[in-house]
């Protein structure tokens, strides 16, 4: 009998392809705009991710994401290496720097200067110069983004020199790194060099960087520098988190791209929905004939579930195919954010389920009312 | 040639259908309306009955309370043996599925499944595999000459051919109740007589019973006996010309 729902439902084309594009105009814009509200807030917190090898982050106490940089003293550094567990601690300077090009054009750029001696926090994705080129007077390194942006169409080239507050830095490697929310080019230089670029303020320590001793748990020793320090101490992983969540309730992203969302939901249910139903009003005889032949209520009922079935799967399939695809088009010739995780495909596939039940129960509805002697009416 | 149908007795063994008092009403109140105002009935197995009448005298209705697609207002109805009043819906329906083929009047083939598929559908309803089913199938639609047809869709054969699947859709599962509503209304005189003619030679069987709603008075000559109903109920039953 799921064969004969199956010839039932691709038969009528028309219809079947109108109930697919429901679910699929429905699949593509959550998909679509659930992974670029994901691309966002994987931007937001790009610069946690790209500083590789501690797992503890220090900041001040009010501190409520990457951005908001409240300086620290810088006895705040010593204060944490004295906290038992932890193995080793450094300074991590983050500022927003004005460049002076050599075309004499400004630009804004975010500056990160790593601790001198150990250079934690270094790009990782250098593809061009060496990280140990920073140890050179006024060296700066650039993403790759960055340089394009400030020198848009150039070929790539070491020893070019811009200027930030009077002082010239010197290009020294380019690398890649991932796109920040405010996409201004990333300049990583050394601590005692960035506090030369920027601008001059009492306290320049943004962060302390820390690790803790092999076979403690991090979230502990972070506790206990809160505790002695009255510093905030988050690792990695929450700093993160703590981010997301401030861009989530401060901003109005969420609603945003909760209602383009909503209204896919809502407009895909209604295609697949009606469509869904005039097919099945359409075939109501047909059913009516099943049912006098003998076919059970419940049999009409797996019927038409299973028609819901296939065409959620097809509509799933080719929404967030389509979705992928778009964002594949799209991270490679735009700087639109696009980051698909499996939550959002596990989130338009919960929605295109619900689409599918919607658009049955109508159906089933009507099909389970119908008498069977429908079809001695002529 | 012509006589009344008996006073209520005892069901014969070899009664197919036994309607007694049967009555049905629509609607409630004062918009009540009386489909069948008490109709007895027998039907032998082996007989092709004809129930005639002008349109909205019942005929309808009683064949849809024979075959256990409605149920009467009040009466007795035992089909092959079966009290249809007392089943529960759960049994009526399979009671359908296994013991009555339908002939429509507009055929009701699913326009997506080839002849043979379509004619399988009772098989199918059964929990038949589809292949064994389609060859069922394609068997009897061969017996009806259509075996040449075998995987045309409905839109691609004529109205005849389409109720010669319709056919045997409702005699490929062996019931022994048929049930034919106006299965020439929709057809030429030619395809009407070859219609008839393929159910009173196939269709009836010693074991089975035929009963086919009508007022078509050119296939009158294919019935063993014609009940002639009139505002609900069934005026006179005659003997007809295959008898």
């Amino acid at each position: 009998m799921l064969w004969i729902a199956w010839k039932m439902l691709v038969g009528n084309r028309v219809k079947y392809l109108g109930i697919v594009f429901g679910v699929v105009f429905a699949a593509v814009l959550i998909a679509q705009q659930a992974s670029i509200f994901c691309g966002l807030m994987s931007l937001t917190v790009s610069q946690i991710r790209d500083v590789e090898g501690p797992g503890i982050w220090v900041m001040d106490r009010n501190v409520q994401f990457v951005d908001d940089v409240k300086p620290l003293s810088d006895n705040d550094l010593f204060r944490v290496k004295g906290v038992p567990g932890v193995e080793w601690a450094v300074r991590f300077y983050k500022g927003i720097a004005r460049a002076r090009l050599e075309e004499g054009l400004y630009e804004q750029m975010i500056l990160l200067g790593l601790d001198d001696a150990t250079l934690v926090g270094a790009p990782q994705g250098l593809f061009m110069g060496s990280v140990a080129g920073l140890r050179s007077p006024d060296a700066v390194i650039i993403d790759d983004a960055g340089y394009r942006r400030i020198w848009p169409g150039e070929p790539y080239r070491l020893g070019r020199t811009f200027e930030m507050n009077d002082r010239r830095a010197v290009l020294v490697g380019i690398t890649k790194a991932s796109r920040t929310f405010t996409s201004f080019p990333i300049v990583y230089t050394r601590y005692s060099q960035a506090v030369l670029f920027a601008p001059p303020e009492r306290k320049v320590l943004s962060f302390v960087l820390a690790q803790a001793m092999p076979g403690i748990d991090p979230t502990e020793v972070c506790r206990r520098i809160d505790e002695r320090t009255g510093l905030q101490a988050l690792t990695r992983q929450q700093f993160l988190w703590k981010t997301i969540d401030h861009y989530l309730q401060k901003t109005g992203i969420p609603v945003n791209f909760g209602i383009t969302v909503l209204l896919g939901f809502l407009v895909g249910t209604a295609i697949a929905g009606q469509t869904f139903y005039l097919f099945t009003v359409e075939n109501i005889r047909q059913y009516g004939a099943l049912k006098a032949m003998g076919a059970s209520n419940w049999t009409i009922l797996v019927m038409v579930l299973a028609q819901g079935v296939q065409v959620g799967v097809v509509g799933y399939g080719l929404g967030v195919g389509l979705a992928a695809v778009f964002g594949w088009v799209v991270k490679g010739a735009s700087r639109l954010a696009f980051f698909m995780p499996w939550q959002v495909l596990a989130i338009t596939a919960v929605a295109v389920f619900l689409i599918v039940i919607v658009a049955s129960l109508l159906s089933i509805r009507k099909v389970l009312v119908v008498d069977p002697a429908i079809v001695f009416r002529g | 040639m012509s006589s009344r149908q008996p006073a209520a007795e005892p069901v014969a063994a070899d009664l197919a259908v036994h309607v007694r008092g049967v009555t049905k009403e629509f609607g409630r109140g004062s918009a009540a309306t009386w489909a069948l105002r008490g109709v007895d009935l027998d039907v032998p197995s082996g007989e092709l009955l004809m129930l005639v009448g002008p349109s909205g005298c019942g005929k309808t209705t009683l064949v849809s309370i024979i075959a256990g697609t409605l149920g009467p207002t009040a009466g007795e109805v035992v089909v092959l043996g079966e009290d249809l009043v007392a089943m529960s819906n759960g049994r009526k329906v399979r009671f359908r599925r296994e013991n009555v083929g339908f002939v429509f009047q507009s055929y009701n083939l699913l326009p997506a499944l080839t002849a043979a598929e379509n004619a399988a559908v009772p098989l199918l309803i059964s929990g038949w595999k589809r292949r064994r089913a389609v060859e069922a199938a394609a068997d009897v639609l061969a017996e009806l000459g259509m075996g040449d047809r075998l995987a045309h869709l409905p839109s691609e054969l004529s109205g005849g051919q389409q109720q010669r699947v319709a056919i045997a859709r409702a005699i490929v599962h062996e019931p022994r109740l048929l049930v034919c509503d106006e299965p020439t209304s929709a057809l030429d005189a030619e395809n009407g007589r070859i219609t008839m003619e393929l159910i009173s030679n196939i269709a009836v069987q010693p074991d089975r019973a035929v009963i086919v709603v009508t007022h078509d008075s050119r296939v009158y000559s294919f019935a063993d006996r014609i009940a002639n109903m009139e505002d609900g109920r069934i005026e006179l039953v005659e003997v007809g010309p295959r008898a």
